[in-house]
């Protein structure tokens, strides 16, 4: 089981967390995060843009990688796009497993690739001037641990 | 052949979108980007230099060796990145 979605609309995590399926009451385990926009830097608001058809697609196929490297019930991911303002939700992962160790390092990868590599570009506003976030090696650090 | 631009590739050449009909000779990505760039001085700065550019046909990351064909969707970005969460 699994549900991509992105969406410029807010979510409700409870109702995320809530959604995840469980198999027949198999899941010991349901691991979940949520990505804020940060406000540092005086940073005033930041706009996702997606190329829509390709980010579901990438999105699913390491979603798809997650389930066959841990043994998940469901896993759930939710990307909004548009402007977001600090303190908005921007990402959600929930992932159920039998045990907590895959819940952990399952939502864990999903999130550093969904951080790193998923197709959104970020333009970030800062007192009153607009720059595109630019590519950082240590992000490729942290996708690395995976491979 | 369909072309999608994002982020500042869009914002240099002034669309996020359009149809686009490349003489026969254009048989790669790389050719692609060097027709393009004599375009117009917004295509000019937006392909000047590709090893800011990532490109993916039919929704599929390739490099710029990459065949393209008439039925296409190509698309030009900047790399993605990490940022704020």
């Amino acid at each position: 089981m699994s549900s991509v979605r992105i969406q410029s609309e807010d979510f409700d995590p409870g109702a995320e967390m809530a959604a995840l399926k469980n198999g027949q009451n198999e899941a010991g385990a349901v691991v979940s995060f949520v990505g804020l926009v940060r406000g540092d830097d005086g940073l005033n608001a930041m706009t996702l843009e997606h190329y829509a058809k390709f980010a579901l697609r990438e999105i699913t196929d390491h979603v798809e990688q997650a389930k066959t490297r841990w043994p998940l019930l469901d896993v759930r991911v939710v990307h909004r796009t548009g402007r977001l303002t600090p303190g908005e939700r921007i990402v959600f992962v929930g992932v159920s497993s039998a045990h907590r160790q895959a819940a952990f390092e399952a939502a864990s990868f999903l999130m550093d690739y969904l951080k790193t590599r998923a197709p959104f570009w970020k333009l970030e506003e800062r007192a009153g001037e607009e720059r595109w976030v630019e590519e950082r090696a240590r992000d490729d650090e942290s996708v690395k641990r995976w491979h | 052949m369909k072309l999608l631009y994002f982020a500042w590739v869009r914002q240099k050449i002034g669309c996020s979108e359009e149809d686009f009909t490349p003489s026969a000779d254009v048989k790669t990505v790389m050719q692609l980007i060097n027709v393009l760039r004599a375009r117009g001085s917004g295509y000019e700065e937006a392909f000047r230099d590709p090893a800011r550019l990532r490109c993916a046909v039919n929704q599929s990351h390739v490099g710029f060796d990459a065949p393209v064909n008439a039925t296409d969707e190509i698309a030009f970005f900047p790399p993605v990145t990490g940022g704020h969460a």
